[in-house]
């Protein structure tokens, strides 16, 4: 058998020249007549390490990074092939600490397999869940999925299985399940591994919850930012459907279940699920009024399951193993593992999945290195644009949802952005603005005219006019913002804002003890 | 890098074709705006009433959704597309100090196109390269850990590929 070589085809592998060092193995393994099989698999997720190549040994597999291709002769020259040993060894891959001490559940299989080849999803484990689930009834399946206690990874962290139980009991002639793959949060990248790395995971979660509610169509709802997941994703589809796993009689069930990739068009407020529901329905991305739910009224008016990457993914191992294997991760009321994303200014970046409970002093120093400037951190974003900054004094509180709203802050879609200390966070508090203004839907006028304001009170702050006046206005702004916008763009921006006045005041030229 | 937008001559059979292959999907606009923009490189004026006939939607109800999307684009943009992340993971690790740089080099704002044509810069707000940054899109390419040095290189590559 030929020797197996794997280079990621992840888009982070391929923005630091994975491809480049994939035609150069082939080209040097070539030139030295050595017979290989050259696998294009997801990322592992240790991105400091990209590109990461592999190769297949008798005793598991050996990994070298990063790679450059001026690398490569020399790798062969150290016997790569049988995982000799280079200067970029890194050892056997399952043995890197940063992947060996996380807790890998939905992200389990990103990084193992060719993320389009359905014998190796299946070789690991793959659509066990969606076979499980084929032999229920719906509304056991929905059980199942509120016993495991998920919650919406995509930020709001709403039980999954409520959601679900709801679309289940609505009587319609046609239900549909959406996912939101609109993951437009910065420090954010867990839904695009899954569908660049492993999309017939989540292809299966949409099946199963297809099936258990009762839908028989579903959509994809995909950032047009991600150009690699969408062409993954319209293969994996068509694959699938190909073999049956889609299609009007899933596995001669006598189940319908279809499924489409749909690309939005740069609006981030299209993550918010009614918003997306206007823009799958071909109109502006406005979000609507709440109630209805989307669970009775939802895309095209019909009963919708719309759930996040992460959650939909995170279903076939809770079909697989059980609700309870699920559940007993986590702490409280955040059951499970989240995949969180650590980004920014940090050594080791990456996806470190970990059962709730873990602290930010954890992911970020033991599993991040701290920053990649070497430079002190001094505040990290938690929970993309609209999530507060975090002070180090606070990276002992567990991540867990209720824990981190006590504090003001959330854990959202799990993004992780740390800053050093040369951090400005009067800029970045009207950046939160900013953004705020630029990706309002404009319906509700919190949200449309209070961004704008809030830039130019910052400005003010920043500029000395009348600052204490103008602080006490920001905060009254942000009052009204919080409790006067229709969704969280409006309602959340003010998060970083108030959480980096309040933690960081001498950044705006307020006297620390003064703002005490 | 190879992904040249196509020249902007507009082919009205074309254009038809495009929005009768799209119709009888539900909710049809989207993916006819992108059908179109692929091919175009944008979505021209003259596509406006022929999708409106084609969806039985008002003219202004199609300017509405065109406008509203940040992806869109009324005009031709230059042969290459840069975007330049301005999110915060970038921002952590020095994309203020990118964006300035590209602006200055290429001479123009966000939205313009260079003077021969070879590029047009856009914003961003996040590539999912949070870990890699400051990153760029260029066409349909991903780069991450872009220096200021790395970004002349990548745009001398893309106007030399229009010169060749």
């Amino acid at each position: 058998m030929n020797t197996r070589i794997y280079v990621p085809v992840d888009s982070t592998a391929l923005s630091l020249g994975a491809d480049k060092v994939a035609q150069a193995i082939a080209a040097e393994a070539a030139k030295r007549g050595i017979a290989i099989e050259l696998v294009r698999n997801g990322s592992r997720g240790a991105f400091f390490l990209e590109p990461l190549v592999e190769v297949q040994t008798p005793a598991g597999r050996v990994a070298y990074g990063p790679v450059q291709p001026k690398d490569v002769a020399a790798l062969f020259d150290a016997g790569l092939v049988t995982g000799g040993s280079h200067a970029l060894s890194l050892g056997l891959t399952d043995e890197i600490g940063y992947l060996k001490n996380q807790e890998r559940l939905t992200s389990a299989r990103i990084g193992l397999t060719d993320p389009l080849s359905l014998d190796d999803y299946i070789d690991h484990g793959g659509f066990v869940g969606l076979d499980n689930a084929l032999a229920m009834s719906g509304a056991d399946v929905v059980k199942e999925v509120t016993e495991s206690g998920l919650r919406g990874r995509g930020g709001a962290a709403f039980p999954t299985g409520i959601k679900w139980n709801t679309v289940l009991g609505a009587v319609a002639d046609r239900k549909y399940v959406v996912c939101n793959a609109d993951e437009g949060d910065s420090g954010t990248f867990s839904d695009r591994m899954i569908m660049e790395g492993d999309p017939y995971c989540l292809i299966e979660g949409m099946t199963i919850a297809g099936i258990a509610v009762g839908a028989t169509q579903g959509y994809i709802y995909l950032r047009s930012e991600y150009p690699h997941a969408f062409a993954t994703l319209k293969e994996a589809i068509h694959r699938a459907r190909a073999a049956g796993w889609l299609g009007d009689n899933v596995r001669n069930s006598g189940k319908a279940f279809e499924l489409e990739v749909r690309l939005g068009a740069g609006a981030y407020i299209c993550g918010e699920e009614t918003s997306l529901l206007e823009s799958l329905e071909g109109k502006r991305g406005i979000v609507r009024f709440k109630p209805p739910l989307p669970a009775l009224e939802g895309l095209f008016g019909k009963p919708t399951v719309i759930n996040n990457v992460i959650s939909l993914a995170s279903v076939p191992t809770i079909l697989a193993q059980g609700g309870a294997f699920y559940r007993d991760f986590g702490m409280g009321r955040s059951r499970g593992t989240l995949p969180f994303q650590l980004a920014g200014n940090i050594k080791r970046g990456g996806l470190v999945e970990k059962a709730f409970g873990v602290t930010m002093n954890e992911l970020i120093h033991d599993f991040g290195g701290g920053t990649l400037s070497g430079r002190p951190v001094r505040a990290v974003q938690v929970g993309g644009p609209l999530g507060a900054y975090v002070p180090a004094s606070q990276f002992d509180l567990p991540l867990d949802y209720e824990e981190y709203a006590k504090h003001g802050a959330m854990i959202g879609h799990g993004g992780i952005v740390v800053f050093d200390d040369t951090v400005d966070m009067a800029h970045m508090a009207r950046y939160a603005m900013e953004f705020c203004a630029i990706e309002s839907c404009g319906k509700c006028t919190p949200c449309r005219i209070g961004s704008t304001r809030g830039v130019e009170v910052i400005d003010r702050i920043v500029a000395n006019e009348q600052r204490g006046r103008n602080i006490a206005l920001l905060q009254s702004l942000c009052d009204t913002m919080l409790n006067g916008s229709l969704c969280a763009l409006g309602g959340m921006a003010p998060y970083p804002v108030l959480s980096a006045l309040n933690h960081f005041p001498e950044d705006f030229g307020v006297d620390k003890t003064e703002a005490a | 890098m190879s992904s040249h937008h196509p020249a902007p001559g507009v082919d009205g059979r074309q254009l038809q074709s495009l929005v009768d292959r799209h119709a009888d999907l539900p909710g049809a606009l989207l993916p006819m705006l992108h059908a179109i923009q692929d091919e175009f490189g944008h979505v021209p004026e003259q596509a406006v009433p022929v999708i409106a006939r084609g969806l039985n939607l008002s003219r202004a109800e199609v300017h509405g959704v065109i406008t509203f999307y940040h992806h869109f684009r009324s005009h031709a943009p230059g042969r290459h597309v840069v975007q330049v992340c301005r999110a915060e993971a970038c921002q952590a690790v020095g994309a203020v100090a990118l964006e300035a740089h590209a602006k200055k080099c290429l001479g123009i704002d966000f939205h313009e196109t260079t003077a021969d044509g070879a590029v047009t810069l856009e914003a961003v707000y996040c590539l999912g390269n949070c870990a890699v940054g400051p990153s760029l899109r260029v066409d349909d390419d991903i780069v991450g850990r872009v220096t200021p040095e790395r970004f002349d290189a990548i745009v001398a590559e893309l106007r030399a590929e229009v010169s060749a």
